[in-house]
């Protein structure tokens, strides 16, 4: 009989403590999810100097030392790895080539990474210093520390914020063309939406014949031109710029003549109104490692 | 408490890794996702609290990092920690082959769970992007991922069968 009872007392208190463990486990679950859809609620709801856009700025500063640091670990690494790309092409090419790439491991040891870094940056300089570049912007040059980790938003952040001058709607060039905008600023670091975003679009011209449209998104990383009238003249080819329009008070978001993309094809129909024009941007969205954002003189600190 | 600490640690590591590094990372149109991969391995060691807890500290550090809007990732993967922890809780935890389950089971849930989640809050949700062109290869990245990152998670959190083994040969 006592042995019994033994029995069923501990049958009791482990059937207590599993249900106890059943009610920890569903209330953690719980809070996390009201408190996850409290959190998408009023980040929706208030403007861009609420709480949480602030107390995300501040997280933001907090975790750039970080994003920096373990871009720089991992450099080197990203270059082997680049490396051992090139070298299983060269692999199936003639001995000038294994001759070229012997060249290119000798440079990787050296450092590949600095290198690489120093001809971004010395492009970019020389981009400041051409006529291209718009006068009555100063340039801020800052660093790509981060990339969206979905196919959801084509979007960047950058090393550079509020306290370098940049605001909301900021044009971001490279050397080789336009970027995006700036979408979102923190104190010290900002985001930028993507000339490939779905939400971007670009009045453009091309600098040939002076056709006027719209680019934006296109198929897998190219750009279409809209709103392109079937008598103005697109050719495979010529290379669209920003057109950086001005209408009284209102203007367009970039300046004029940042280059945009090269024109890849042209077609028409009877039946639609526009040409259908695809072009490829001169920009390589995903080699991105360092960019300008234009931040109008007028508005510097 | 102690794995509490060393989870958020790992799982800290884990979401810089993944906005600085991975993110960047591109073959075949698709996109390792370390961070995922870290939340699973917890989650099947820990159980769903911890599972459900790192993923909602994992989500809160990725919607910091890249000035997202707070609290969607942190749904998502709140969610998936809770479920592979109740999954490793009941049956998957000795079995060798669950981290690679529950891996591709997770990425290809967490794919629509983001897509219709971005649906509903009107962002651009590319369906045919998310599903076809480059699921896929993520999930074959993120199975590539899972060995070393679940060994390594095994070495931080040792499951709770050998590190009774291990106190009681000490003690």
């Amino acid at each position: 009989m006592a042995a019994i009872g033994s029995s069923a007392q501990r049958s009791s208190s482990t059937h207590s403590a599993r249900a106890h463990a059943v009610v920890r486990r569903r209330l953690v679950v719980g809070i996390l999810s009201v408190l996850s859809l409290a959190l998408v609620t009023v980040y929706f709801r208030e403007s861009d100097g609420g709480f949480l856009h602030g107390l995300q700025s501040t997280g933001a500063s907090v975790l750039r030392p970080f994003e920096v640091a373990a871009d720089r670990v991992a450099s080197p690494f990203e270059d082997a790895a680049g490396w051992f790309g090139d070298l299983l092409h060269a692999r199936s090419d003639n001995k000038k080539l294994r001759k070229e790439v012997d060249q290119l491991r000798e440079q990787a040891i050296v450092n590949l990474s600095a290198l690489r870094e120093n001809a971004q940056l010395k492009q970019l300089l020389k981009y400041l210093e051409s006529p291209r570049y718009p006068e009555d912007y100063r340039p801020v040059t800052a660093r790509v520390i981060a990339r969206a980790p979905s196919q959801f938003a084509q979007q960047i952040v950058v090393s550079a914020g509020k306290n370098n001058g940049i605001s909301k709607h900021d044009a971001v060039v490279t050397a080789e063309g336009l970027v995006g905008e700036v979408t979102k600023v923190a104190s010290n670091v900002s985001q930028v939406t993507l000339l490939t975003d779905d939400s971007s679009a670009v009045s453009a011209v091309d600098i040939a014949t002076n056709a006027s449209g719209i680019a934006q998104q296109g198929i897998s990383g190219s750009l279409t031109v809209d709103r392109v009238t079937k008598d103005q003249v697109v050719a495979r080819g010529d290379v669209l710029v920003t057109a950086g329009w001005r209408s009284g008070d209102l203007s367009s978001l970039y300046p004029r003549g940042i280059p945009l993309c090269l024109v890849t094809q042209v077609g028409q129909s009877d039946t639609d109104l526009y040409k259908q024009i695809q072009c490829d941007p001169f920009v390589d969205f995903s080699t991105l490692e360092a960019v300008i954002v234009l931040v109008k003189k007028a508005k510097a600190p | 408490m102690i794995d509490w600490l060393k989870a958020a640690v790992l799982v800290f590591v884990a979401a810089i890794l993944q906005v600085s590094v991975f993110s960047g990372v591109t073959v075949l149109h698709g996109t390792p996702d370390l961070l995922l991969v870290t939340i699973i391995c917890v989650a099947l060691l820990r159980g769903p609290v911890l599972g459900a807890a790192v993923g909602f500290w994992g989500g809160l550090l990725v919607d910091t990092a890249n000035l997202g809007t707070l609290g969607v990732t942190s749904l998502l993967l709140t969610v998936a920690g809770y479920w592979i922890g109740r999954y490793g809780e009941t049956n998957g935890r000795d079995r060798s082959h669950a981290p690679f389950v529950s891996v591709v089971v997770i990425t290809f849930l967490y794919a629509l769970g983001s897509l219709a989640f971005h649906y509903v809050l009107g962002d651009p949700a590319p369906a045919r992007e998310v599903l076809w062109s480059t699921l896929f290869q993520g999930i074959a990245l993120n199975l590539i991922l899972t060995w070393p990152v679940y060994a390594l998670a095994r070495i931080v959190l040792p499951p709770p069968g050998r590190r009774e083994r291990v106190i009681h040969a000490v003690g």
